[in-house]
This record gives structure tokens, C-alpha cells and sequence, in this order.
């Protein structure tokens, strides 16, 4: 039988990691804060590199959310980056930005979603959706390589023409969901 | 009589040579503090965010790297974010200031005490996390020390100033958000805060 693809393999095969990057740019974006996550190490290594976006490591999610509305008085652009455990650390901090309109565009990479192997990811990921909504934020989902750089485009557009906080999730099957049992055996994973 | 220092004598004195300085407030007490000074287009008085005022200097610090950006909050604000002071300290922005009033107190909630009164030492955690410049303040003669420090040496510092825990009268800084954060934006980018 053939050997199925691992997910670090399939995760560095993505295309969407380069044109986001290149997005973020065309949109001048600055501040990029992070909660890493395996499905954002890519883009993550590109902002790394980029001397014209600075990358803010946080503690915890609703941080970049602070962060970002304090990017934004004074004068820059940013977005914030996190897996959609991470979603439930913000959302009293999202009161920030709902309440005074600012931008704010997160980009969530999707865990207890398609083909998911860790029950802990299932209570957050499963309602990622519907938690955002139901404080208002706007949410888009990509749910293939091909659709994630025009849904971030929109997202974008969407935040920072109408000052209000945005979602893109992107779904799982993108990233290829991780597999403990076989990371136990394999060397050369993420 | 209680020798701790007084809260609003304390913002006073360190806001008395602002210049173009931006200043955020936590939640509550802090917010009213800053406001009782006067109302000011540079401040950034909070009505909610709990333990996020130290992120939002930190972006502003970030994005106006020239000028000296002040936080102003509570122990307890300041005890909800205490993983912000790691981010700060990595980033180490040469122009940011945080500054707690530790009344060891929630005071808008009814005066339950706070860790800082039962053993938490923040001025110590703020150097742990890397914040190097930091220091614990509970006298005039301290206070005026480290006010001379701030206007005058560039790196992230930490202050921490032991205050009485008064009930004073509260001081509303405008109430809507939106307008606080716009007048702010025109302050700092002039009218093309606008048009970005």
C-alpha cells in the first residue's frame, strides 16, 4: 500500500503560505503577532524574514488582539495569527475592537476539524464558527489550498475598509490533520 | 495618617512634562486618574480590555517608535496580563513605560484585595520576564527619581507604586469608544488618520 503523505510533508507542499505573505505586503502590513501553530509555520518563517513586518510573540491570543488596536492608534496595520484553540483565549478582548471599530483580521488555522486525532481540540474547534459569530465578528472559511489567498484577500479588504474585526479560518484538510500515533514514529516531523 | 503615596498626586506628577507623550489607562481608577489631570486627545483611557492595557502600548510603541508611550493601570489589570510584560520585554521598545498603581485593591468592585497585598511582587516579575529597568516605588522622594529617569533614559521600564487605597471621586473620561480612539488617531497621524 502506499505510504500516506505525512502532514509536515503535505503542510510545506502549500501554496498559500507564499501568496498570503506577498498580501500582507501589498496591504502594508506591519505588526504580525503569533500564537505558533503547524499550520502557520511557513508564513511564519516568511514574516521572520521580512524585514518590513515586525513579529510580535505573545503569551496568549487575546495579547495580539490588545496588540493590534494599539497598532492601529498608532498609525499601523497588522494581523494575528493562531490555531482556533487559541480563538476562546480572545474573546472578551475582541470587546476592544467591537466596541470602538477597529480593524483587526485573524488568521485561524482550524484543529478539531476534518480528520482531527486529539479529543482536546474537538470543544473549540468544532464551535470555533459559531463562537465568532456569536460576538459579531465577521468570518470567512477557506477550506483548500486554492481558495486561502482570495479568501485573506477579502478578509483584508473587508477589515480595514469597514473597521471591524474579521476571521478566516482555514480549514484543516489544508494543513492535513497530525497523527500522533504516527509522530511517535517518525524523526523528521514538525 | 497613611504615608502611601496618593494616587492622582502621583499621575499628576508623572504626567506634569508629557510633551507629545501618548498614554494609555487601564480599566477603571487608572482611567479616571489620568482624567482627572484633564482630559487629553493622547490619552487612551480603557472601559474595558481587562489585561490588555500593557498590548495596547505596545503597539502604539511599536508604531511610533519616536515618541515616549506611558501605560497607566491597576495591579489587578495588571495581574490579568502578566504574560504581556514577557512580549514587552522581547520586544524591548526603547519608549514605553509602564507604570501600576498598586492599591493592592479591585477597587471598583468593592475593595477585595489583590495578590499584590498577599505576597505577588510585580516589580519582580517584570525583571524576571526580562524587563531589566524596573523598580517598586512607595515614597515622594522615589517617585520624583523615577520621574526624572523617565524623561530622560530611552528603554521599556517598569514601575510600580505603592498607593493608598482611597475611595475617591470618579472622573468619566468621554464614554464612547469610537470617539476616544479617533480623536487619538487625528492627534498622532493628523486628518489622514482618515483616510488610511
Amino acid at each position: 500500500m502506499k505510504k500516506a503523505a505525512k502532514p509536515a510533508a503535505s503542510a510545506a507542499g502549500m501554496a498559500w503560505p507564499k501568496t498570503v505573505h506577498a498580501l500582507f505586503k501589498r496591504e502594508n502590513i506591519r505588526q504580525v503577532a503569533i500564537v505558533p501553530d503547524a499550520g502557520h509555520s511557513q508564513l511564519i518563517r516568511l514574516i521572520e524574514a521580512d524585514k518590513s513586518m515586525r513579529l510580535v510573540r505573545l503569551t496568549t491570543e487575546e495579547e495580539g488582539v490588545a496588540l493590534l488596536a494599539g497598532a492601529w492608534l498608532g498609525g499601523e496595520r497588522g494581523v494575528l495569527l493562531m490555531q482556533s484553540s487559541g480563538v476562546g483565549n480572545c474573546i472578551n478582548m475582541l470587546s476592544l475592537p467591537l466596541a470602538a471599530n477597529f480593524p483587526l483580521l485573524m488568521l485561524v488555522t482550524m484543529r478539531g476539524d476534518h480528520g482531527e486525532f486529539n479529543a482536546a481540540q474537538i470543544p473549540m474547534g468544532n464551535n470555533t464558527q459559531r463562537v465568532l459569530e456569536a460576538i459579531d465578528v465577521v468570518v470567512r472559511r477557506a477550506d483548500r489550498d486554492h481558495e486561502v489567498a482570495e479568501t485573506v484577500s477579502g478578509a483584508l479588504r473587508l477589515t480595514f475598509n469597514t473597521f471591524r474585526p474579521a476571521a478566516v479560518l482555514i480549514g484543516q484538510q489544508v494543513m492535513g490533520a497530525k497523527d500522533f500515533r504516527k509522530l511517535t514514529k517518525d524523526d523528521d516531523h514538525e | 495618617m497613611s504615608k502611601l503615596l496618593k494616587r492622582r498626586a502621583a499621575v499628576k506628577q508623572l504626567l506634569a512634562d508629557r510633551g507629545d507623550m501618548l498614554v494609555v489607562a487601564g480599566l477603571g481608577a487608572p482611567a479616571w486618574d489620568i482624567t482627572s489631570i484633564g482630559d487629553h486627545p493622547n490619552n487612551f483611557p480603557l472601559w474595558g480590555a481587562m489585561g490588555g492595557a500593557v498590548m495596547i502600548g505596545l503597539g502604539i510603541a511599536l508604531a511610533q517608535p519616536k515618541r515616549r508611550v506611558m501605560v497607566i493601570t491597576g495591579d489587578g489589570e495588571m495581574l490579568m496580563g502578566l504574560g504581556s510584560l514577557a512580549t514587552v520585554a522581547v520586544q524591548q521598545p526603547k519608549n514605553l513605560a509602564i507604570v501600576v498603581l498598586d492599591n493592592e485593591r479591585y477597587g471598583e468592585t468593592g475593595q477585595q484585595l489583590t495578590h499584590t497585598g498577599m505576597g505577588t511582587d510585580l516589580a519582580a516579575v517584570a525583571r524576571a520576564t526580562g524587563i531589566e529597568r524596573s523598580s517598586l516605588v512607595r515614597t515622594g522622594e522615589q517617585l520624583r527619581a523615577v520621574c526624572m529617569d523617565l524623561a530622560k533614559v530611552k528603554g521599556t521600564q517598569f514601575v510600580q507604586l505603592k498607593v493608598d487605597p482611597e475611595k475617591l471621586p470618579i472622573v468619566l473620561p468621554p464614554r464612547e469608544a469610537s470617539y476616544i480612539k479617533n480623536r487619538f488617531r487625528i492627534s498622532v497621524l493628523g486628518e489622514a488618520a482618515l483616510h488610511a
